[in-house]
């Protein structure tokens, strides 16, 4: 195969890519644009098989086989609730092999056309370290991620003093080692490279909340995207780097709508140290009293209601109450009320999660709303259902300019007739934040876990 | 006679245009000696302003069609190009590609790994996920 074909071939599977992200703008697309994808990736890969540097078949065929055996098998067997988990530690591996594969093009940069070691130029070698840096960040980074999602790392954040001090100086020292290392080209240049990134990609995600995951997620699949494009420069290939900006502009584009969902600036949330969670027995009631009613009630307030809006989030996830939640919707539209879902564009521990667990449920995704779509019908509404959110319907984000989560758009949901409020106690949410929704008049609690009020509520409407 | 001073004189005019074409070979191959070092020097300046164009418009791309990803697919949208910037094997073969084991052969093996468990994980799941979204009957 000639340069020529080959880099026709890879300007076409990256074509594909592209077209597989244009899929997702409809879900009657999206499967399309994903066999689009793979496609993509066969063409890619076959291409690079057909040079004539790449001989030993059989030992790529085990390579392919371990991982692609290792890949099915957790995709296949992943619960949808740890979906926000999957795609941290998947992120990491894309770090990993954006660090390997510029260690082999630093030790062998003949079969890369760099040079010979010890002669590879300058410019490459900085593009190298890039890549190398960013892919050690994303690795680290992504596994603290991981564990703070499933629930290994506390998820609360980890400050220390001077913490952006040291951040800053290794930031400054990895600078200077790429420096040094792009000219001098010495082996342990390129391993303090690594090392240190993966330091920092620790220090950088540590003191950040779990309230702040999505942002985070996020932020880390852009990196991995980033990554790939300065392997992508250092090898000279521009399928690597169009795929490469395509994925790091799509997590930079999510970590942004992540950040006006919460009205956080990115940085605010980079330096971390916001949120946590309280004790519920440290939250004084006052002479304010609250609600509390029993599943029979709500299901006598929603059997009678015109339309219902259901507001999940996190907390359904938690308790696995998606399918619960889909029967007892089912029930009321069998009685004749209007169901539908709002979604909150942070609900969840990553974009677009809620949204995933409901369509496991069976729920039709044109009864699923945005924010946006549907906050203007809440005054029109006989009762929102809240379940498993908490931040996101506070309305003190509107009210009050001393709470923490001001000026974060909120769902409206004080605006419909009757708030049903499933929740454990009267905990505040992940922002550490006092929610006087559960005070006003028209609110009423139903404590307990929310699948076992689902079903309870079933129960009753039958 | 006329012939024969005919043949003599483009036997001249053949050798001289021999001559001439060897000199011009001559004269190409040390044009070529004098551009062939020029090149490498120049290549990667020319060949880095060329990879940046194509980053820069690929950036844009990604920008507009990110843009139009309806949010309640942004869950598959990322392990969609998770899958997809996997594609960062391509590196890792030919890296494990050649025939005898060294370290660097040893990195793109376990590099080639590392993507595939992305590759088919990443691709897998997003469908699992798609497999997932209907309309309401």
């Amino acid at each position: 195969m000639t340069q020529n074909t080959a880099a026709f071939l890879y300007l076409i599977s990256s074509v594909l890519f592209v077209l597989a992200l244009r899929g997702l703008s409809s879900p009657t697309t999206a499967r399309q644009g994903n066999l689009f994808g793979i496609v993509g990736m066969l063409i890619a890969v076959a291409t690079t098989l057909a040079m004539p540097n790449v001989l030993s078949y059989t030992t790529i065929a085990v390579a392919v086989l371990i991982g692609g055996a290792a890949g099915t098998f957790i995709a296949l067997r992943i619960q949808m609730t740890a979906l926000p988990q999957l795609v941290a530690a998947f992120h990491s591996l894309v770090g990993l092999a954006a660090v390997f594969v510029a260690g082999a093009a630093f030790y062998a940069p003949e079969a890369y056309g760099l040079g010979t070691r010890g002669a590879i130029p300058g410019g490459s070698l900085i593009e190298m370290s890039l890549g190398t840096a960013i892919g050690a960040i994303t690795f680290t980074g992504s596994i603290i991620a991981f564990g703070k999602l499933q629930g290994l790392i506390t998820g609360k954040p980890l400050v220390f003093f001077g913490q952006h001090f040291v951040n800053l100086a290794l930031g400054v020292l990895l600078v200077a080692l790429i420096a040094w290392f792009a000219t001098a080209q010495p082996s342990l240049g390129f391993w303090l490279i690594v090392l240190i990134s993966l330091l920092l990609g620790i220090l950088l995600i540590v003191p950040i909340g779990g309230a702040d995951m999505p942002v985070v997620i996020s932020m880390l699949n852009s990196y991995s995207g980033w990554a790939a494009c300065g392997i992508g420069f250092t090898l000279g290939n521009p399928a690597l780097i169009i795929t490469g900006a395509l994925v790091g502009s799509s997590g930079a584009i999510l970590s942004y709508i992540m950040c006006k969902g919460m009205n956080r600036s990115f940085f605010s949330v980079i330096l971390g140290g916001f949120g946590g969670e309280t004790d519920a027995a440290a939250m004084d009631l006052g002479d304010r009293t609250v609600k509390a009613g029993s599943a029979a009630d709500a299901s006598f307030i929603m059997e009678n209601a015109a339309s219902v809006i259901i507001v999940p989030g996190y907390g359904m996830a938690v308790a696995q109450a998606q399918h619960a939640l889909r029967e007892m919707a089912d029930l009321l539209k069998s009685k004749g009320v209007t169901v539908r879902y709002a979604i909150h564009p942070v609900a969840g521990r990553m974009p677009g999660h809620m949204n995933v667990l409901l369509a496991e449920a069976n729920v039709p995704y044109d009864e699923v709303l945005e924010l946006d779509e549907i906050n203007r019908d809440f005054p029109s509404t006989d009762v929102a259902f809240v379940i498993g959110a908490n931040d996101v319907t506070n309305p003190s984000a509107k009210t009050d300019p001393a709470s923490p989560i001001y000026g974060m758009p909120i769902l409206d949901v004080e605006r419909s007739g009757t708030v049903l409020f499933v929740k454990r106690s009267l905990a505040s949410g992940y922002a550490g934040v006092d929610n006087p929704l559960f005070y006003r008049d028209n609110t009423m609690m139903l404590f307990g876990d929310a699948k076992k009020m689902c079903e309870d509520i079933i129960k009753a409407l039958e | 006679m006329a012939n024969e001073k005919f043949t003599e004189g483009m036997e001249k005019l053949a050798e001289s245009a021999t001559a001439l074409a060897n000199q011009a070979d001559a004269l190409a191959a040390q044009a070529a000696a004098l551009v062939a070092p020029a090149v490498p020097a120049a290549s990667h300046g020319t060949t880095f302003v060329m990879l940046f164009t194509i980053f820069v418009l690929a950036v844009f791309v990604g920008y507009y069609v990110v843009w139009n990803v309806t949010p309640a697919l942004h869950s598959p949208l990322m392990s969609v190009t998770n899958a997809i910037s996997s594609v960062i094997i391509v590196g890792a073969l030919i890296a494990a590609g050649p025939a005898e084991w060294h370290l660097s052969k040893v990195f793109g093996f376990v590099a080639v790994m590392l993507a595939s468990v992305n590759i088919f994980g990443g691709f897998i799941v997003t469908q699992r996920m798609l497999q997932m979204f209907k309309k309401k009957k």
